[in-house]
């Protein structure tokens, strides 16, 4: 049987030659991102923010009428709501901040809830309520900081261990990558204006590990190219590494990018933000490990003196692959 | 290295089915699961709100008030203690100010055994302090809360409300209820399948009612079971009445209401050394339970709670004084749990809301139909393209991966986990994770054959070289995982959980598993030539 060749045979296409232009371009994205979520902010949801989301859907309607409903709950004299539809036209979320008070007296929450659920039903007979979600302020900033914390712990902790794994300068490319991609991803968030809970941080930290599995790749190869060809330039030995892994590279992303691709198309609505942020995590994971993990190295003058086997490191790698063997 | 002996072989194979047969009832339609349970256990995976429907609602404690609570209920029953002294005790100016209880004894002579007296009331079931005594001036006694009183105080009315939510939930009949303390003053309550928490709401909000009635003896046993009592009688819910009716029939009239209750803690007998619980009523309540024992020995009287009777022990003796014990065939468990019911008629601190979520069952359907499908088609779409690009150990690749997923759902329905929105993540990275790694070795093969290694050779040298990459990739990840588990909060957890599983099992399958068929092919067929 002949089998398919997703990329063909000994390529050698200088990817490196374009580092200092991508490294630009990607700088320039993630200043940009910055500025987004400074200027623009992101949409937090109730989560973080605190407050109250109703879910609805309109079973007999095209699309839900937006405006009717933000004057309607706005006439209730609750304060002005967050209205946004999700997913299908007939979907909307009703954001409302949560009454003065309600931290004391949870019944103030509750009637409001009440009160535009009920509004909401006798305006339009086919509506559907699919949630209410109250977060107090109290618990929204609580979810917020440790959601933050867990983050960064998780990009600490794999940083050093990279580093201890192979070398210093390997632990900061791979912490540079991660911090790129989980910036554009938030600058993704800022400029589309989808919402972002705690879920979204559930797909950062999957674009984190994704992102982080390419780039250990790519530098294992690079470890194992800089033992054997010392004499190598580092430009064409990361090119070279780059290529010699380029068809396992297209062949994991693509793999992975369809049930992701498959997940935004035909997916729940309710998971739209999350499938999208997980597709867009693993293309950016991916340009990230071949354009910022490794030329980062060059800049940061790993070369023919790194990885010498001294008889520490040469014995200590070697036990540690013959462990993982047995 | 592609040498497997025969009890590697067995003991890989034994894992597999394994955590094959616990997936299995995760994925059978639930009347079918339903049928098999009466025969085998059939641990599963629990789907979370977000996936199911449901509500969840996080309550916390109010713990400035159940200090004053304590301090009352300390008011109460000095004061009864030194009525009841013998001479009787005079006390006044008795004060609650400043989180401490201070009174004066009228008598200075009569300190010593006031002090006496409240030994008792100031220690705990375990022989610790829960309140300092000191003497001022003389004569004026201060109680100070000790060290850990207050914590000690929390964590037992935590348990209590725990248990009183438990209760009322459950009498709402069919619902199953998960209610767990999260950190010191907090309860989570989740109810699946529940999709207006406005019941629920109120239950909880409600105060439950625990009353002490003689049981009708002269009660016909028939009559009781088809829920006709006599002229002042009634007839109520018993559950583990020994007799094994579910039911039992009381006097109407004569008994006591639960709020005289002061206290209930298990105990052992001080004559058989048998589990029991100790009771105490306040002076009130005491001196009716005295004219109501004193009527009635050798008779039952029955223990109801909200309505349902919980216990009906035998009146052996008269009891004055207020304290009694409850004896009978109690095991130290039974002892503890009857006297936690005891405990729990009202809720002990004033509980709020301070999250709740509500998914429509409609919208946690349609969300789990479109996730299925959607993890289908795309998984099939991996399946396909391994097969097409790798042949035969694509094949190998796309069992390993069948049963990987397998494992994982085995492995969570064993821990009984839930699975939840960001847990689906976790499974999307660690299926990455397990097709990452063929894909690792099977290219390194690839390329050791165009290197112009003969085939076993490079068989070899490839899952050696490849294993290096995955090792390191797959450690990262354990890290991140742990780190999530111990920084994060609930939704980040599950995440954590499900990516710490799946790592160890994709590396299983991905690695020793598709190692160990390849081997056997190597062997049978003996290949000069491999198309990968």
């Amino acid at each position: 049987m002949k089998l398919l060749k997703v990329v063909p045979d000994d390529t050698n296409i200088d990817f490196l030659r374009w580092r200092t232009w991508a490294f630009g371009i990607s700088l320039l994205l993630m200043v940009a991102s910055v500025g987004l979520v400074a200027s623009k902010g992101l949409n937090f949801g109730v989560d973080f923010i605190g407050g109250q989301m109703i879910r609805a859907t309109f079973t007999q309607s095209a699309a839900a009428p937006v405006t009717e409903l933000r004057e309607t709950v706005a006439n209730l004299g609750y304060g002005d709501p967050t209205i946004q539809r999700f997913g299908a036209e007939n979907q909307v979320s009703i954001r409302m901040k949560l009454p003065d008070g309600a931290d004391k007296n949870p019944e103030l929450a509750n009637a409001m809830a009440t009160k535009i659920t009920d509004t909401l039903k006798a305006g339009h007979p086919d509506i559907r309520i699919d949630g209410v979600d109250s977060v107090s302020g109290k618990v929204s900033e609580e979810l917020f900081s440790k959601g933050i914390l867990a983050l960064l712990a998780a990009m600490a902790g794999v940083s050093i261990y990279i580093w201890f794994r192979f070398e210093w300068q390997f632990g900061v490319g791979a912490i540079w990558s991660l911090l790129h991609d989980v910036t554009l991803t938030f600058g993704l968030f800022a400029l589309t204006g989808w919402e972002f809970d705690l879920n979204i941080i559930a797909a950062l930290l999957t674009i984190i590990g994704y992102s982080l599995n390419d780039t250990v790749v790519v530098y294992d190869r690079i470890r194992e190219n800089l033992m054997k060809f010392r004499k190598m330039e580092m430009a064409s030995l990361l090119n070279l590494s780059v290529n010699e892994t380029l068809s396992r590279t297209v062949m994991t992303s693509v793999s992975i990018s369809l049930p992701l691709i498959v997940l935004v198309l035909f997916g729940p609505d309710v998971i739209f933000g999350f499938s999208a942020a997980m597709a867009f995590g693993i293309v950016v994971g991916t340009y990230s490990s071949i354009y910022q993990a490794a030329p980062i190295l060059i800049w940061l003058k790993v070369g023919s003196h790194s990885f010498v086997p001294t008889d520490e490191a040469g014995s200590k790698a070697e036990r540690i692959s013959e462990g993982f063997d047995s | 290295m592609l040498d497997f002996p025969r009890w590697r072989v067995w003991m890989l194979n034994t894992l597999i089915i394994l955590g094959v047969l616990f997936a299995i009832p995760s994925v059978l339609p639930t009347h079918i699961r339903a049928q098999l349970a009466q025969f085998v256990p059939t641990p599963t995976i629990n789907l979370g709100l977000d996936l199911a429907g449901g509500s969840h609602i996080l309550l916390e404690a109010d713990t400035s008030q159940l200090a004053e609570t304590r301090l009352e209920a300390l008011e109460d029953s000095v004061r009864t203690a030194m009525r009841r002294a013998e001479p009787r005790i005079a006390i006044s100016d008795v004060s609650r100010a400043n989180g401490q209880l201070s009174f004066t004894v009228d008598s200075p002579t009569q300190v010593d055994a006031a002090r006496e007296a409240l030994l008792p009331l100031t220690s705990n079931a375990t022989g610790g302090r829960d309140w300092n005594i000191g003497v001022n001036d003389g004569n004026r006694m201060i109680l100070t809360p000790a060290g850990a009183g207050d914590e000690t105080a929390l964590d037992q009315a935590m348990d209590t409300a725990k248990d009183v939510i438990d209760r009322r939930i459950n009498a709402l009949g069919t619902l199953e209820p998960t209610i767990i303390r999260q950190g010191d003053n907090r309860i989570v309550v989740q109810v699946p399948g529940l999709d207006d928490p406005e019941a629920l709401k109120a239950l909880i909000g409600k105060t439950a009612k625990l009353e002490f009635k003689l049981v009708d003896e002269q009660a016909d046993p028939d009559q009781t079971a088809q829920g006709k009592a006599r002229v002042g009688s009634q007839v109520l819910p018993y559950p583990d009445n020994p007799s094994g009716l579910p039911t039992i029939a009381v006097r109407r009239l004569g008994g006591i209401s639960g709020d005289k209750l002061v206290k209930a803690d298990p105990t052992f007998d001080s004559q058989t050394n048998e589990p029991a619980v100790t009771i105490q009523f306040d002076s009130e309540g005491g001196q009716k339970f005295a004219r109501m024992t004193q009527q009635n020995v050798n008779k039952l009287f029955a223990i109801v709670l909200d309505g349902q009777v919980i216990s009906a022990p035998q009146i052996r003796e008269p009891i004055f004084g207020g304290v009694s014990q409850i004896s009978g065939s109690f095991t130290t468990e039974s002892a503890n749990a009857l006297s936690i019911s005891l405990r729990s008629g009202a809720l002990p601190v004033d509980l709020k809301i301070v999250e709740e979520r509500s998914v429509g069952p409609d919208l946690g359907a349609d969300s789990i139909r479109r996730g299925i499908l959607a993890a289908v088609i795309g998984t099939t779409a991996i399946l396909v393209l391994m097969f097409l690009v790798y042949g035969r150990f694509g094949m190998y690749a796309n069992f390993a991966l069948v049963i990987n997923v397998a494992m994982i759902l085995g492995v969570m329905a064993f821990a009984n986990a839930t699975l939840t929105l960001p847990g689906i993540a976790g499974f999307v990275l660690t299926i990455g994770a397990a097709v990452d790694a063929n894909v690792l070795i099977n290219e390194r093969i690839r390329e050791e054959l165009k290197r112009g290694r003969r085939v076993v050779q490079a068989i070899e040298v490839g899952y050696k070289e490849a294993s290096r990459a995955i090792f390191d990739a797959n450690s990262t990840n354990v890290i991140a995982a742990v780190l999530l588990f111990i920084f994060g909060s609930g939704p980040i957890r599950g995440f954590a959980v499900v990516l710490m599983i799946g790592i160890v099992t994709s590396v299983f399958t991905a690695v020793t598993i598709t190692r160990m068929w390849v081997s056997r092919w190597v062997k049978r067929t003996r290949p000069h030539e491999l198309t990968i």
